[in-house]
């Protein structure tokens, strides 16, 4: 399986994301966003950080960066793309997915480990978790009030477009559980086709019981499949 | 421009520091050179009132490669790593603009550790501030805390450790003190010193602007009522930018490009290259023109003088510009030969083509002003109250009051600001004794903590300031780490008052003992003086930073209990110490008093038994006992687990308050299972060690057999209140 993280100036879990993939056994190469080629891939990841410093609009300028359009491109041809943090509010920006992430509702960044429900296990990338099966996982962001309009909430739950929601230990999504103000403690959507996810909580800080737990680890491994 | 005495006054010079000037420049200096010999010459770039007691602190030791003198101390782990490290204050800046002044003290600290080769892999902090009650400490709260979530997640090093305090002697003068932690090959260790002549001198990184004019001669004088007025000498930070000079500097510094390299700091352009010149016993020639400027028409004086940050001199090897100017244009950062370096020894500066000042670099550095400044000694002070006319408070009550103070409370509300995890080598973060940061792709970890006691340190300056490195490095046992080396911010009033400079001298002799005695070099450093308004003067608050190893990291202990039913030994013999208590403090209001007593030989040989204890895997959880006693670290190691303590009072008739609340020194709490209690008895009666069997752990409930009863949750919900309701 082969893999390709994109790396902005200001990108920072870029390397987080590479010693998981690597770790998983994927076939990784970093990618620079001034590049107009991308390498043969089965996955794309945009990853966390401070793209362009978040100057503007965090993911703005990102969106509009050369590389970009061979992301769109690959998407458009069934390619899978995770977008993590940043990389989810990039993809936003570039419009791979619906919605937009708002300043978290306390206006403070926030750091801590938060518990997501697993909403669909039937994509490429969560074939590896249960039903409903309730994650321990890191977030870290400034902006990740995800926040769309009504009618493409509906179409979210209509075709199960939500991945994870924010939820407590016992898997209860309710205004308690949700960190940040998120729509309905949605913390990762998927796109109509299921080929691209994007979710603010990292899954890479996830993958070392030393560390942290391995509760990451079946996103990975998922597709791997 | 005539040099008037007002012009002199207003660059902070003395009377005799310009007749000095006079003398070593053999004539008057011009405008620009009196700003360069202001700039160099202030307390916060020359060190001129501490030098001579700081050399007093034992800087060598097995384990140290680079000791003070550099941008960074640097410490051997073994393997070809190194950690380099050091901690550097942001007070006043931060004082004027809360948000900026903190983010740039990350910023500043970052770059001390870069520039020596290493990649920063942890940002630690200690921010002092005035009583909650004044009007200005929330919005200082929020606007520090901010700037170092700010600067650090955005630049992406995870801000793992730290403390956060509240007294009234920091109303009008909070402390920020910022120190990073890097991780380099010994082999591929990076040095300020220049060499060889007609060596191409490169400037890179963000324009220089208006920014910061003067900014290290504000922080080397008292505030007074004017002092908001100081905000444009306030740097403005952009991690953004940073990130990107870090990343294209560890790219050069990959290949032998560079000979010397050294952050504009403090007194930017001016300090970063005769600090390079100096160390290397030459002279360096700038041509002014060539500095890329942010802003029109900037004069020299304000180019020399700028703190614009985020900018790095360089002196780079014969043949490799334009590899080098390759890397820094990926990046978008500016690259810009602006000199090169003369056997002169002096420093010469060039302007539309015309010589605008030249200055020997020595009348700069190593002729800077050193004062003996007089001092006073403290004695040690009485203890006044009796405790048996005290009102009688319940154990209960009193713990409450302590766990719900803003200085004991759960700090989740500063820390959760904070990216604690990004490079995924944080195995454990903040609210622990120490933070463990695991090297990368390594098995060894190394432990990291922050510490200050200013009111021991007030109270007694030679206890407080042994008492400081001992907590240290007793913390950095608690999370089984062989404590290697330090780095300190002290923090202190004005020196020219010789009470202030007593408060120095005698905090400054206590780290020395203690730093010899525990084998605990101090490898960097930094002063901060002149903290107060309007004479009125901070307690003096040294800050300690300091690494251990840890050889083989496992699943970290952490504090938290971890099984019912197993044994709490306590180490260390307790004497029920009450002065400078917060028991005393937080119950009764009493603030006077002794601090503890300080026995090195039983803080070595307790440290050594509990270390030795963990390395054999005997040891469930660790906790060591600082500020509020046993009772309070008791109930630090239950809240945020499901788990109580059923604890037996002392046998010996005597007062609960003391036993509970006494802060005596070199102890330490265990949780040991069962099935290794004789084993661990055993090994601490044949090492000698005092220690009791206190209780054991039980389900649910915070237990003093007789004396008090309360659900641990509750405990926890008491401890977690004080932030969310400020």
């Amino acid at each position: 399986m082969k893999s390709s993280v994109i790396v902005f100036p200001g990108s920072n879990c870029d390397r987080d994301i590479a010693v998981a993939l690597e770790k998983l056994q994927f076939k990784n190469q970093m990618v620079w966003h001034k590049d107009t080629s991308l390498p043969k891939s089965d996955l794309i990841v945009i990853p966390g950080g401070f793209s362009f410093g978040d100057y503007l609009r965090s993911g703005a300028i990102a969106g509009k960066s050369l590389i970009i359009d061979e992301v769109i491109k690959a998407a458009n041809s069934g390619c899978l793309i995770l977008g993590i943090c940043n990389g989810f509010q990039i993809l936003t920006e570039t419009g791979l997915l619906k919605g937009t992430l708002l300043r978290n509702k306390n206006l403070r960044f926030i750091n801590r480990d938060v518990n997501i429900k697993v909403m669909n296990n039937k994509t490429k990338f969560s074939s590896k978790y249960e039903l409903n099966q309730v994650l321990k996982i890191n977030i870290a962001h400034n902006e990740g009030n995800y926040f769309t309009s009504n009618q493409h909430l509906e179409e979210l739950k209509k075709d199960n477009l939500i991945a994870f929601k924010y939820c407590d230990e016992k898997g209860n999504t309710n205004e308690k559980s949700n960190p940040n103000g998120a729509l309905e403690n949605i913390a990762g959507i998927y796109n109509s086709k299921k080929n691209i996810l994007g979710m603010m909580p990292h899954p890479e800080r996830m993958i070392d019981d030393i560390i942290s737990n391995t509760d990451g680890v079946n996103l990975f491994s998922s597709l791997l499949n | 421009m005539k040099i008037t005495k007002e012009i002199i006054e207003s660059h902070g010079l003395k009377d005799e520091e310009y007749k000095n000037i006079q003398k070593l420049l053999k004539r008057n200096p011009n405008f620009l050179e009196l700003g360069i010999f202001s700039a160099m010459w202030n307390e916060h770039c020359s060190y001129k009132s501490s030098r001579i007691h700081l050399k007093k602190l034992p800087t060598k030791g097995k384990q140290v490669i680079q000791g003070p003198g550099e941008n960074a101390g640097v410490i051997d782990i073994g393997d070809n790593d190194a950690i380099v490290f050091k901690i550097e204050s942001h007070n006043h800046p931060s004082y004027i603009e809360p948000y900026q002044g903190a983010a740039t003290g990350v910023g500043g600290i970052l770059r001390d550790v870069f520039t020596m080769g290493a990649r920063p892999i942890a940002l630690l902090n200690s921010i002092h501030f005035g009583s909650p009650s004044h009007p200005k400490t929330k919005s200082l709260l929020n606007g520090v805390v901010s700037g170092i979530g700010g600067y650090g997640n955005c630049i992406g090093i995870p801000t793992v450790a730290g403390e956060t305090k509240f007294h009234e002697t920091y109303n009008e003068n909070i402390l920020v003190n910022a120190m990073a932690v890097g991780h380099v090959k010994k082999n591929k260790i990076f040095y300020s010193k220049a060499k060889g002549v007609n060596k191409a001198v490169v400037y890179v990184g963000s324009k220089t602007g208006r920014d910061g004019i003067h900014g290290a001669s504000m922080a080397s004088a008292e505030f007074d009522d004017n002092s908001d007025e100081k905000k444009p000498t306030v740097q403005v930070g952009d991690p953004f930018t940073e990130k990107l000079l870090l990343e294209a500097c560890l790219e050069l510094m990959k290949d032998e490009s560079i000979i010397s390299i050294q952050d504009m700091g403090a007194a930017g352009l001016t300090s970063s290259s005769v600090e390079m010149a100096s160390k290397g016993s030459l002279g360096i020639e700038l041509e002014l023109d060539k500095v890329p400027c942010r802003e029109e028409n900037m004069t020299p004086y304000e180019m020399m003088l700028s703190e614009s940050q985020e900018r790095m001199l360089i002196v780079l090897e014969d043949g490799k510009e334009e590899q080098a100017k390759k890397i820094f244009s990926k990046w978008d950062l500016d690259f810009v030969i602006i000199g090169k370096t003369t056997n002169s020894k002096n420093l010469t500066l060039k302007f539309k083509k015309q010589k605008i000042a030249e200055i020997p670099i020595d009348a700069l550095a190593s002729n800077a002003p050193i004062y003996d400044r007089k001092w006073i000694k403290k004695k040690l002070p009485q203890t006044n109250f009796k405790l048996k006319r005290l009102k009688k408070i319940k154990i209960e009550d009193a713990l409450i009051k302590i766990l719900s103070s803003p200085n004991h409370s759960n700090k989740s509300w500063v820390t959760n600001q904070y990216d604690q995890m990004v490079m995924c080598d944080t195995a454990q973060k903040s609210g622990s004794d120490a933070a463990i940061i695991r090297i990368h792709n390594k098995d060894k970890a190394i432990a990291v903590s922050v510490d200050s006691s200013a009111n021991y340190c007030k109270s007694h300056p030679i206890t407080g300031g042994k008492q400081i490195v001992c907590e240290n490095w007793r913390n950095l046992i608690s999370v089984g780490a062989k404590p290697i080396a330090i780095t300190n911010c002290l923090n202190f009033g004005n020196p020219e008052n010789k009470e202030i400079m007593g408060e120095f001298a005698e905090c400054t002799e206590g780290m020395k003992e203690a730093c010899e005695f525990l084998n605990y070099p101090v490898v960097s450093g930094n002063v901060s003086f002149y903290n107060g308004t309007n004479k009125k003067n901070i307690f003096p608050t040294p800050v300690i930073g300091g690494i251990g190893l840890i050889n083989k990291l496992s699943k970290p202990l952490g504090h938290n209990l971890k099984k019912e039913g197993s044994y709490i030994i306590q180490i260390g013999k307790t004497f029920g110490h009450l002065g400078q208590s917060c028991f005393l403090k937080e119950n009764y209001s009493i603030t006077e008093g002794k601090p503890p007593e300080i026995n090195l030989l039983n803080e070595k040989n307790n440290g050594k038994i509990v270390l030795d204890l963990i390395n054999k895997d005997l040891v469930l959880s660790c906790h060591d006992i600082s500020d509020g006693g046993l009772i309070t670290c008791l109930s630090e190691m239950a809240m945020s687990t499901s788990l109580g303590v059923k604890i037996e009072k002392p046998k010996k008739l005597r007062d609960l308050s003391e036993y509970f609340f006494g802060e005596d020194q070199g102890r330490y709490v265990l949780e040991i299972e069962k099935q290794n209690i004789k084993k661990t008895e055993d090994l601490l009666r044949n090492n000698s060690i005092y220690f009791e069997n206190i209780g054991i752990t039980q389900k649910k409930y915070f237990e003093i057999v007789g004396e008090m009863k309360i659900d641990t949750n509750a405990l926890f919900k008491i401890n977690n209140q004080w932030y969310n309701n400020y």
